[in-house]
């Protein structure tokens, strides 16, 4: 329902498409207090490809994802996921939220963590047995973190935590990946790390999409782009998108003192 | 101390305190990771409302109708609590005191008022319980133990709170992954499809659940330490929720044995000549065994920060 | 009987008692305001519980010695050191290991609280504990106050109230935002011991009126229904104490009409009564308002992205979004436009185009930062701005 400044390629998704994108929201508006931090928001996202969701600190990028999972309330708005209810679709989605939200200091081993990916196939009560303890080794492997799964998760570093969380991601064996700033406060090599594998995820069919706030990596990480400040901005392929204009309209007076700071 | 006087004197109070104190640990354990701990204080604050109108409602201090009573009292106080929270956007702190310091206020009044404390139902004894007259009279031997005519003889707070014990265990086993998973993470607990707002509510009451079962034997402020102690102590040693969970239940007993030992016994050894309260010595005994694995325990540092409370 | 009370007519003792109460509830009231800005309202709690022991030892100590265990100046050190005791314990366990404040809260008022009744038991077993009193230190006491006892208590609070006007502006500043007023040169670890000091004070003089599990309430309630009125510290303060004083006031006035009526927890029930009614109807915070606001603020909602999806053609979603557009005349019952409704999606969409130039304009940024799909843009701008802004909106649509 917002302006039509989105760019609609060939490449992206088109409404009538849309019943079968992997997540599609519309007109989704989210309040705290009396603020709209997301206003009318329309967003589809292209199946099999990466998207990023940027915008300027304070645009709505993370709250968007959260409403749209259910974890908050929205004000208004539908989110469907594959053409249903998100609410029905649930196991085909992985979640992976910001770090800086999470007790570190819980009691739990690296290996409880990533278990907890498992729970739609364990339920209630079921036994953990050699395939599971199999599914998380490998998980970890896959990070690069299988020589710490007995670490308390509070005795590790920032990168190190987060790759955790991509291996419990990776244990839901979803189709759709949403991650909450993942590259947020991590090292470099695990930066590498974590888009080798969501690009892997992606020639595997997956749908990936990120909340990410680094300007200068996007085209490099990204296929797609949804640019938002509150509302949305622009949509679409990063190459046809990911465009100064677009960027100012986003992120206005701001923009110039985000890019002085990655050039530096 | 001979055995027939261990077993019908202080077999039936230690099993009745231990059992309470176990059944308080187990969900202590999540309402101290979720920092959710002073929960405890509020429910066994409001526990005394609930036994006054009670006992003006049916006119008895029968059990069922008392503990019934408390246990409404502590649902309501927990509904008021949130909402005050929710609506007022009141810090969670604040609501608790406001609320239930104005419940208990008006169960002290309503006592006053009705003259109840001519009948054996004061003040005193909600709040620290009678632990020591819990005794088995027909507890002659260790033969008793086996015989079905003196086991009847029991005190029924007994039988009461293995049963409460055994459902909390029971509950805490079967809904161990859900739990789990939320208190470390609710908003990837929603994405499973997890009801955390149902699991949260289900946790304050089971919390009130063990509460009003055991504030009847152990007094309702003494309940406190048992919900917060043993699990902080046992947060101290380990940093597997497994392991801590095993610790607390481990303290709880301790406390719980060594507690009663002490308050019976103790006095003798120094040379005075009554029982000091089984109930304030078992939380004493809680905190000295959180006071020792907070010097020397060996998880007793932070790992990791805190959460923000934004996120 | 009541009116007699109020106006002081019931005799030197209620009126004592009202005095205090009153001089006593402002200080809790207005103490209370730091505690809850600075989220450690149930501090109260863990002081006013650990005293207890610290009683306790007062008491046996005075009977050793052959004195009267009953001077209350005596008693009141003996609980104040306990609780500072208690208050150390707590600021350690959540410096210096893992558990967090709450947390050490609910441990040391319990376990404090558990040896405060070990020591009562002793004290019940000795020679001259047998009409110690102590009970009233529990409840509250339900006789009036004596002479003393009154002397006791308004020095007390009158103190506290002096410390508080001297050190309201730091404590103030550390209660709200603790980082900023440590920029601002406050020693903060300080302000925040003066500000546990005084709610120690309150918590052990009041302890003889209130009973040391309700004087909680009266550092609590207060401070929270003052919340309700006004976001500004120095205005929070000066409410919470004078709903402090009234209930105060009220509770001890309505207690001397019935004989038998423990003061406490009148003055507890009266503050609640007035919590309640001010959550209600406080204008701004009041649930009331915040509810009707709420409702307001959705239907704005609703009624803007229907606007706009109506102005570029796109389907409504939403029901209540049809059914708020339908009831304003804005949209027939087929969910077409009406005249009205055309005019007013025009209007929404210009506004929204607007908008979309300023925020993609540096020199806006300011301006920009309001945005949140609501505010009128002629809330922000002046004519001549808008003006500038339509200028660029042409130059836009001929590109």
């Amino acid at each position: 329902m917002v302006l039509g400044v989105a760019t609609r390629n060939g490449r992206h998704v088109s409404e009538d498409a849309s019943g079968h994108s992997p997540l599609a929201i519309r007109g989704l508006t989210v309040s705290y207090g009396e603020k709209p931090v997301v206003f009318s928001m329309d967003a589809t996202f292209e199946s099999g490809a990466m998207t990023a969701i940027i915008g300027p600190n304070g645009a709505g990028k993370s709250t968007l994802l959260k409403a749209a999972l259910g974890i908050l309330a929205p004000l208004s708005g539908k989110v469907t996921c594959f053409g249903k209810p998100l609410s029905r679709q649930l196991e085909k989605i992985a979640y992976v939220p910001q770090r800086a939200g999470i007790d570190w200091d819980f009691p739990a081993p690296v290996r409880d963590v990533v278990m907890m990916g498992l729970y739609r196939n364990l339920g209630l009560m079921g036994r953990i047995g050699a395939i599971h303890h199999e599914k998380v080794m490998s998980c970890l492997a896959r990070v690069g973190m299988d020589g710490f799964a007995d670490r308390q998760i509070g005795r590790l570093s920032g990168g190190q935590q987060q790759r955790v969380f991509i291996a419990r991601a990776l244990a839901q064996c979803a189709d759709l990946f949403l991650l909450d700033e993942p590259f947020a406060g991590v090292d470099v090599a695990t930066e590498k790390a974590i888009v080798k594998i969501l690009k892997e995820l992606r020639s595997n069919g997956k749908t990936v999409v990120a909340v990410h706030h680094d300007l200068s990596t996007v085209p490099e990480y990204f296929d797609n782009v949804l640019l938002m400040n509150t509302t949305r901005i622009a949509e679409g392929a990063a190459g046809e998108t990911f465009t100064q204009s677009n960027l100012l309209k986003a992120y206005g007076g701001a923009l110039a003192r985000v890019q002085i700071s990655a050039a530096v | 101390m001979n055995g027939a006087e261990f077993i019908s004197l202080s077999l039936p109070p230690i099993l009745i305190g231990s059992f309470a104190a176990i059944a308080c640990a187990l969900p202590g354990n999540f309402l101290l990771l979720r920092r959710q701990a002073l929960i405890s204080d509020a429910i066994s604050h409001v526990v005394l409302p609930g036994i006054v109108v009670a006992f003006i409602a049916t006119g008895t201090i029968s059990t069922w109708p008392i503990m019934a009573g408390a246990a409404i009292a502590a649902f309501i106080s927990i509904a008021l609590i949130d909402a005050i929270r929710r609506m007022g956007g009141i810090e969670s702190g604040a609501a608790m005191g406001v609320v239930f310091s104005a419940m208990f206020a008006f169960g002290v009044l309503l006592l006053e008022m009705t003259n109840t404390s001519s009948i054996h139902l004061d003040v005193e004894h909600a709040l620290y319980g009678n632990l020591e007259s819990l005794v088995w009279f027909e507890g002659q031997s260790w033969a008793s133990l086996l015989s079905f005519k003196a086991l009847a003889g029991l005190p029924p707070e007994l039988p009461r709170m293995a049963i409460i014990l055994l459902i909390i265990a029971l509950l805490t086993r079967l809904f161990w992954r859900p739990l789990k998973i939320s208190t470390f993470d609710d908003g990837f607990a929603r994405t499973l499809g997890l009801p955390t707002g149902i699991i949260g509510l289900s946790l304050m009451g089971v919390a009130t659940i063990s509460a009003v079962g055991a504030f009847d034997a152990v007094g309702s402020i003494i309940v406190i330490s048992m919900f917060i102690c043993p699990p902080s102590a046992a947060r101290m040693m380990t940093n597997r929720l497994e392991m801590q969970i095993a610790w607390s239940v481990a303290f709880a007993i301790i406390s719980a044995v060594l507690g009663y030992v002490l308050a019976g016994y103790g006095p003798l050894w120094l040379g005075l000549d009554n029982a000091v309260s089984a109930a304030g010595m078992i939380a004493t005994v809680s905190g000295l065994i959180l006071a020792m694995t907070a010097i020397a325990g060996p998880c007793r540092k932070r790992a990791g920060v805190p959460a923000l409370s934004s996120g | 009987m009541l009116i007699e009370a109020l106006t002081l007519q019931l005799g030197y003792n209620a009126t004592l008692v009202a005095a205090g109460a009153a001089l006593l509830g402002m200080a809790c009231g207005a103490t209370g305001t730091f505690l809850y800005l600075g989220n450690r309202a149930l501090i109260s709690d863990a002081i006013s519980h650990s005293s207890l022991p610290g009683l306790a030892l007062a008491f046996i100590a005075m009977a050793w010695l052959g004195m009267d265990g009953r001077s209350l100046p005596v008693l009141l050190v003996g609980s104040a050191l306990s609780a500072f005791a208690g208050l150390h314990v707590i600021n350690w366990l959540s410096a210096k290991t893992r558990l967090a404040e709450d947390a050490a809260i609910g441990a040391v008022l319990s376990v404090f609280f558990g040896l405060g009744i070990v020591l009562l038991t002793v004290i019940q077993s000795m020679e001259a504990g047998r009409q110690a009193g102590l009970e009233d230190f529990l409840l509250g006491s339900t006789a009036g106050m004596l002479w003393n006892d009154a002397i006791t208590i308004a020095v007390g609070g009158a103190l506290v109230l002096l410390f508080l006007t001297v050190f309201a502006r730091p404590m103030a500043m550390v209660a709200f935002d603790p980082e900023f007023a440590a920029v601002s040169g406050i020693d903060t670890r300080q302000t925040v011991m003066i500000t546990m000091g005084l709610a120690l004070g309150v918590t052990v003089v009041g302890i003889k009126v209130a009973g040391l599990i309700l004087i909680v309430a009266l550092v609590t309630i207060p401070a929270v229904a003052a919340r309700f009125w006004t976001s500004r510290v120095r205005y929070m303060v000066v409410v919470a104490g004078a709903i402090g004083a009234a209930c105060g006031y009220l509770g001890a006035a309505i207690s001397a009409t019935v004989p038998d009526l423990p003061t406490g927890p009148i003055i507890v029930m009266v503050a609640f009564a007035a919590f309640l009614i001010t959550m209600l109807v406080a204008p701004g915070r009041g649930v009331l308002a915040v509810i009707l606001r709420h409702r307001r603020f959705q239907n704005r909602v609703h009624v803007r992205q229907g606007l706009l999806a109506l102005a570029q053609g796109q389907p409504i979603y939403e029901r209540l979004t049809i059914r708020l557009l339908r009831r304003r005349g804005l949209v027939r019952a087929d969910g077409v436009a009406t005249e009205k409704g055309r005019a007013k999606a025009a209007i929404a969409l210009l506004d929204e185009r607007r908008w979309q130039i300023l925020r993609s304009d540096p020199a806006h940024e300011v301006a920009a930062s309001s945005y949140n799909g609501l505010t009128p843009l002629e809330s922000v701008l002046t004519l001549d701005q808008i003006a500038e802004i339509d200028k660029a909106l042409r130059l836009e649509a001929v590109k």
